[in-house]
């Protein structure tokens, strides 16, 4: 019945999109104000794709396994809390949800936009409704929630154990915030294009969905990293996959994006920028969930391998790209050569910089994700292209872009000199001191080591004066800055003094290595609802006489039948203490994979510092000085 | 000059694209080994599970008859999963089931078989896996189907409903 409802919806909710583009184009013609019909329709869409989406909601709830969505996904054993996140666990459901945030977010559009011309709304409406409506066919044609199973099963296939995790059931949801308010953005760039309406108005309007959308971008990869890190159990918290390469991506054009809309807000100068990065962000989450939803990819996220979607996505997303192409080269017109000029040493110029690095850094990670599909259509080879490949193409340049992210916030606009020299000067030596010691005490490769740790404590030195020198001035930005550079201080202590064992222990075994003890002392077994658990219990003696009891866990799930590893690990605020267990082809031995990771708390707490530092921009009138 | 230019190379670029992601759709993700098909069978010389007799290969697999080589152990997880379905298997006298015992404990092994049945023909021991690795085989379980002494079809991973509809075929 639910499904009945939520399938009938649907198509009304495509009915509406030829109503409200009727009206929109006819409204665009003939009168001043917006028609209060359009609004109207806008609404009544946005509530039958939520009727929808209750539909299959409640029929996961109810387990109505005539529903094939379901019956693939879900199963009577599972916890409410996962039939529910089950709902967007999957690809229709996940497309539903897309459906969902487009509307809503065009909902809020009209409302939030009344202050700005007619025009240039009902464009973004236009445009925003072309996306909508791809994602309405691409929903009903190929990959409908709805179908229906005839006879009726008994029992789903259930969830995948790996997605039966809190923190996977809500970074659905948030990365999709990201990437739908991407949307909107993209659309109110090319009717600002096409109205000529790019300006220090335009800039300061939509500033708030850059700011709300990076916000959310922001959480959901984090959510997704956090996932990553306790439950596949491989001990990092980013492996350069293939599907979090695709979050990654608009993450960086979004953020240059942030940044070049702040001077636009000021002066009417890098408005190619602006329009580009407002292309490119959707595109690039365009192109995300083609790579991942087509099976183009081979990635530990295997969701649906469908050519027919994947082809629908494909041809959809081209559209968008040379629609928007075309709307550029025709609409788009750079009357900004008067102000254009840019002094060296001014804030504009060091924004320009972070823009080039930031693209530069854009651009290996799509090298690194696209090219092997290239490589293997074209000479049938496959490759794969891990970590190495980007810590040595991006790591070198973090350098010069912590020093200029430490120097150009402090610059004034238009021209400037260096202000503060003294401190500066003196903090980039205590910084190169304090790493040269600290690097000093390990066997590694000590010269681009210490000048990467150097530059980010100078970073680190530099946004913690500002918090006593500009007190509540810019707090938002120095909070984002801070969080940045001790983000990039954990990553790097968290690399350089990790340490991992990997070896095969049989119960009541001892392994003894220079810094610690682990004693494998038995192993329990328990019954959940949806699993069977089986838990070792290990103690860890550490050389300060410390010791640890960690229980990592194996679960067979019932259904669908898939053994899982669950880490434990125990977090304090200096490290975090990993460990995996799994089977091993024999049965009285089993693998365990010990880790010590330090300042691991750290990379999420400076990412949630990140985050709230666009989010407390969000609230701000103005960007200041 | 500018303005007409990069827009025709940036449509170029993006039609490359286009193309290029297109034929990747068609490519198929999913890597099957075609290593070891229609091939003879590798010889071995292996000791039976039940009495410690030694046991060739030739004399094995000699008749005209369809053979499915079950590559198993007593602590593979998935194995469990599978032996329902070597159970099903058995019932069909067109084919001789030959269980390879892979680095097991034959007590273990035996309690295995009797929980859950014994689908086997015959029964050799792989104590060392050697025998396993003449074979190709990448884990355990994993299945041959063998015809006049070749190899004509392997399951890698643990049999499912679609592989016995499979196997029903080919031995039809």
């Amino acid at each position: 019945m639910a499904s009945l409802i939520g399938s009938y919806s649907l198509s009304f909710g495509l009915l509406f999109s030829i109503l409200i583009i009727f009206f929109s184009v006819k409204n665009l013609k003939d009168a001043e104000i917006l028609d209060k019909k359009i609004i109207t329709f806008t609404f009544i869409q946005f509530f039958f794709v939520v009727i929808s989406f209750f539909g299959l909601i409640i029929s996961f709830i109810n387990s109505d396994f005539s529903n094939e969505t379901v019956f693939n996904h879900s199963h009577t054993t599972k916890p409410l809390f996962y039939k529910i996140s089950g709902t967007w666990g999957n690809h229709e459901g996940s497309l539903l949800l897309w459906l969902l945030v487009l509307t809503l977010f065009i909902s809020i559009f009209l409302i939030k936009s009344n202050q700005q011309p007619k025009k240039y709304r009902i464009f973004t409406l236009l445009f925003q409704q072309i996306i909508i409506v791809g994602f309405f066919i691409f929903l009903i044609k190929t990959s409908s929630p709805f179908n229906y199973i005839f006879p009726k099963p008994n029992e789903g296939l259930g969830l995948n154990p790996i997605l039966q995790d809190p923190a996977l059931a809500i970074h659905p949801p948030i990365l999709y915030l990201g990437y739908v308010g991407s949307s909107i953005i993209f659309s109110s760039a090319l009717a600002a294009m096409v109205t000529s309406y790019v300006s220090k108005e335009w800039a300061k309007h939509i500033k708030k969905w850059v700011l709300a959308s990076w916000v959310f971008l922001t959480l959901g990869i984090l959510l997704g990293s956090i996932w990553a890190y306790y439950e596949l159990g491989w001990g990092g918290f980013w492996f350069w996959d293939p599907v979090e390469n695709v979050s990654l991506m608009p993450w960086f054009a979004l953020t240059t994006l942030l940044h070049c809309i702040l001077v636009l807000e000021k002066k009417k100068i890098l408005t190619s920028w602006a329009m580009i990065l407002s292309i490119a962000t959707f595109a690039l989450s365009m192109s995300g969930t083609f790579l991942v939803r087509s099976g183009i990819l081979n990635s530990v996220h295997t969701f649906a391998n469908d050519p027919e979607r994947g082809l629908f996505i494909l041809i959809f997303l081209f559209t968008l790209i040379f629609l928007s192409i075309f709307i550029f080269i025709f609409f788009h017109s750079e009357k900004e050569k008067l102000e254009n000029n840019f002094f060296w040493l001014s804030k504009e110029t060091s924004i320009l910089v972070n823009n080039w690095f930031m693209m530069y850094f854009l651009s290996v990670v799509l090298i690194g994700t696209i090219y092997p599909i290239f490589l293997e259509v074209i000479t049938a080879n496959k490759i794969s292209v891990g970590p190495p490949f980007y810590n040595k193409l991006i790591l070198p340049f973090l350098i010069p872009f912590l020093i200029a992210m430490a120097i150009g916030p402090n610059l004034n606009w238009v021209k400037s000199d260096f202000k503060d020299k003294f401190y500066m000067t003196i903090f980039l030596i205590i910084s190169f001191l304090l790493s040269a010691v600290i690097i000093k005490q390990f066997d590694i490769n000590f010269l681009i080591n210490t000048i990467l740790v150097s530059s980010a404590f100078f970073l680190f030195f530099s946004t913690s004066r500002e918090f006593f020198v500009k007190r509540f001035r810019n707090l938002s930005q120095n909070i984002a800055h801070f969080g940045f550079s001790l983000l990039i201080l954990s990553i790097l202590f968290n690399n350089i003094f990790s340490n991992e064992v990997i070896t095969n222990l049989k119960i009541g075994e001892t392994l003894e290595t220079e810094k610690f003890t682990i004693n494998f002392e038995n192993i329990e077994q328990e019954d959940e609802k949806n699993f069977k658990a089986i838990i070792g219990k290990f103690s860890v003696q550490n050389l300060d006489g410390s010791s640890d009891i960690l229980n990592p866990e194996l679960r067979i799930y019932n259904q669908p039948n898939i053994i899982t590893s669950e880490a434990d690990i125990k977090t304090n605020l200096l490290t975090d203490k990993f460990m995996t267990m799994n089977y091993v082809q024999n049965q009285e031995y089993f693998n365990i994979r010990y880790q010590v990771k330090p300042f691991m708390i750290w990379i999420w707490v400076s990412v949630i510092l990140i985050s709230l530092g666009g989010f407390l921009s969000f609230f701000k009138k103005r960007y200041e000085v | 000059m500018k303005s007409k230019f990069i827009p025709l190379i940036l449509i170029f670029i993006f039609l490359i694209t286009f193309v290029i992601f297109f034929k990747g759709l068609r490519n198929s993700n999913i890597y099957t080994p075609n290593t070891n098909l229609k091939k003879e069978v590798p010889l071995f010389e292996l000791k039976s599970f039940e009495n410690n007799s030694i046991i060739i290969s030739e004399k094995i697999f000699e008749d005209n008859k369809y053979y499915l080589m079950n590559i198993w152990a007593s602590w593979c997880i998935p194995c469990r999963e599978e032996h329902k379905f070597l159970m099903k298997l058995k019932k069909d006298k067109r084919i001789e089931l030959i269980g390879l015992n892979y680095k097991d404990n034959f007590k273990k092994a035996s309690s295995f078989l009797k929980d859950l049945g014994n689908p086997y023909n015959i029964i050799v021991s792989d104590k060392d896996g050697t025998a396993s690795i003449e074979w190709g085989a990448y884990g355990v379980p994993e299945s041959f189907l063998v015809h006049q002494n070749k190899i004509i079809k392997r399951f890698i991973g643990p049999i499912n409903n679609k592989d016995l509809l499979e196997i029903e075929k080919i031995i039809r």
